[in-house]
């Protein structure tokens, strides 16, 4: 008891009245070291979360139905929407009529015999604009031209990736495009052995795959140009009211009997395993770089510790030669470290939740393939801090074990 | 008076086989509680080397030490330590004072150690302070202290805990002859009110001051007087 009172006597005046810019220093470095656990594994894992939260809010909805595998539609469809309605979760819901197509561009110019018109195979979207705006606010994402209006024909939205005006510069997304097309521009698509001429009305920029290589029409005049007249829809996207369940209204969907009709998932269970796989090969990717910054900061903390622990040996034996004992001593010197550490922790925790936080919510990393996040979650923010205070605490207690256990005489005679 | 230092063939040689260097050759002495005794001798002659192993800093390779009927060699590293902490002061050549604590608290650190509580450790510290003049500088750190000040300081916290011995390793090395007077003056009022104090000097004049000189040449005792 004595030796833990006396160490923090000791602790206390060397923290208070040492160099205020080596304090500063390993202030800093701590400070560093905790951002550099935290901030670069929250990049990495944020990195998939901002993929997985466009997914979400520019594709599928919080929770999404698909055709089944064996279906070409999902039956029942307005029965499975009305019922989706019913729940008091559900906000809005977008059902999509999909069919596989081909949209041309410069077919009128291209007429000399090896000359051949830009053709992409795409899938060709039939929505209801109000709908398909109130669970992915995909108006929101035009870059140019304007959105759809219910009942209009002869417009299309085509996804920036298809547009060769759009893609030049951002890596080779796409290997074919269409040249020369822009709002206003005219294509032809071909669905269902029917060919039609649209007019481009608006460009839709997305960083989420199934959004940005689509081609979007009302959803009226795609039915009638694939003969669909049962209003059966291929996806159902649905958002709920903030703070509410996906996996509850997945489950009363499924217990609604709609499992046997279509594939019924939350957003995050239609991205797949990939993704989950990609999370976790970051989180390794971010543990092993958080290893190695822990390691960095015991050696930084050992030899700062060291260093003062040599400088300051003469008096450490003078401690210990009137009568200051070696756990007193080295109680002095594991206080300090846990000062730096907590200081360190504590600035890092400041910049974090205070500075860097909110500045990423607010301007996501402009990832290629997402709007990356920095996604910190306390627990493990928290665990990151404990971790770096343990190691900096044995980190602290060694250096100063080594030279206390010297020879008091030699100690302070300086031999 | 009783023997409150009892040194018995002590031997200290440092290294080993051909290199070994012995620089203590079998001493013995004595010393009586209250007395005021004067180590002299050259440089190098082995009157530190003699003054470490009697206030326990070092371990002798042969020999028997005494200390107020306490077996040193039989006490463990916790055991010397504590066992200086309770009955033993020091004070260096050169004052050897933590820099970053006041006059106040460098005097305190060893009531601290001892258990007794900061209030009362200040307490005592402050009268120790006062006794060597420095009632004014308690607050003052090392670093705006004269030599004088510094070694009064040192003084002042080697009997703050009230030990049985004081051993003054060249106390006045560092000090101009007015302030070696003034320091050697607090140690002779100390020896008058009863502290055994052992004092390593080379300075023939200062040896004077004492009861007693113990004269060591090439690691013998040449003479008691």
């Amino acid at each position: 008891m004595d030796s833990l009172r006396v160490g923090w006597f000791l602790a206390l005046r060397q923290i208070k009245r040492s160099s205020i810019w080596t304090t500063l220093l390993i202030i800093f470095i701590m400070t560093l070291t905790f951002l550099n656990l935290v901030v670069v594994g929250g990049i990495l894992v944020g990195l998939t979360a901002g993929a997985s939260l466009a997914y979400e809010r520019q594709y599928s909805g919080e929770v999404f139905l698909r055709n089944l595998m064996t279906k070409e539609y999902i039956e029942q469809s307005e029965n499975v929407m009305r019922t989706a309605r019913s729940f008091p979760e559900v906000a809005a819901i977008s059902g999509r009529y999909i069919q596989g197509g081909k949209v041309e561009a410069n077919y009128k110019t291209a007429v000399g015999p090896k000359q051949s018109p830009d053709s992409i195979g795409v899938q060709i979207v039939g929505i209801d604009p109000v709908s398909e705006n109130a669970v992915t606010g995909i108006g929101e994402r035009l870059i140019s031209g304007e959105d759809l209006k219910i009942g209009e024909e002869g417009y299309v939205l085509l996804g920036k990736n298809l547009v060769e005006k759009y893609t030049v510069g951002s890596g080779p997304i796409s290997v074919v495009v269409l040249h020369g097309i822009d709002v206003g521009s005219r294509v032809r698509i071909n669905v269902a052995g029917r060919e039609g001429e649209f007019t481009v009305k608006g460009i839709i920029k997305s960083k989420v795959g199934d959004v940005s290589m689509r081609v979007y029409m009302v959803d009226a005049e795609l039915r009638r140009m694939i003969g669909r007249s049962d209003k059966n829809v291929d996806e159902i996207a649905i958002r709920l009211v903030p703070g509410a369940s996906a996996t509850q209204v997945r489950d009363g969907l499924k217990a609604a009997g709609f499992e046997s009709l279509a594939r019924v998932e939350t957003s995050r269970e239609s991205q797949g395993t990939f993704l989950d796989d990609i999370e976790k090969t970051f989180a390794m990717l971010a543990n092993v770089i958080g290893g190695i910054g822990i390691i960095v900061a015991s050696i930084t903390v050992f030899i700062v510790i060291f260093i003062n622990a040599v400088t300051r040996r003469k008096y450490i034996g003078i401690l210990k030669g009137i009568g200051v004992t070696a756990s007193a001593i080295e109680i002095s010197y594991v206080l300090q470290s846990i000062f730096y550490a907590l200081i360190g922790a504590g600035l890092g925790l400041i910049v974090v939740y205070a500075v860097l936080k909110p500045y990423f919510d607010g301007h996501p990393i402009n990832f290629p393939f997402s709007d990356g996040l920095l996604v910190v979650p306390i627990d493990g923010t928290m665990l990151r801090a404990a971790v770096l205070i343990a190691v900096t605490i044995v980190a602290g207690y060694f250096p100063a074990r080594m030279i206390i256990s010297k020879n008091t005489l030699d100690s302070i005679l300086g031999r | 008076m009783p023997i409150i230092i009892d040194a018995i063939n002590v031997v200290k040689a440092y290294g080993e086989g051909e290199l070994q260097h012995t620089v203590l050759k079998n001493i013995s002495l004595q010393i009586e509680e209250g007395e005021f005794v004067a180590i002299m001798g050259r440089s190098g002659a082995g009157k530190s080397t003699l003054m470490y192993q009697l206030s326990l800093l070092d371990r002798p390779t042969e020999g028997e030490i005494i200390l107020d009927g306490v077996y040193a060699n039989t006490l463990e590293e916790d055991e010397r330590t504590r066992f200086r902490l309770h009955n033993l002061g020091y004070v260096f050549q050169d004052y050897a004072l933590m820099p970053e604590l006041t006059a106040l608290e460098n005097v305190a650190v060893p009531l601290l150690m001892q258990g007794k509580s900061k209030k009362e450790a200040y307490e005592k510290a402050t009268v120790a302070l006062d006794s060597v003049s420095l009632a004014e500088r308690l607050m003052n750190l090392p670093s705006q202290l004269s030599g004088g000040e510094q070694q009064r300081v040192s003084i002042a916290r080697s009997i703050a805990h009230g030990p049985k011995i004081l051993f003054a390793d060249e106390p006045t090395a560092n000090l101009d002859s007015e302030t070696s007077r003034q320091v050697l003056g607090i140690f002779r009022e100390l020896n008058d009110k009863g502290q055994t104090i052992v004092m390593v000097t080379h300075e023939k004049e200062f040896g004077l001051l004492a009861d007693r000189i113990i004269t060591v040449q090439d690691g013998n005792i040449v003479s008691y007087r």
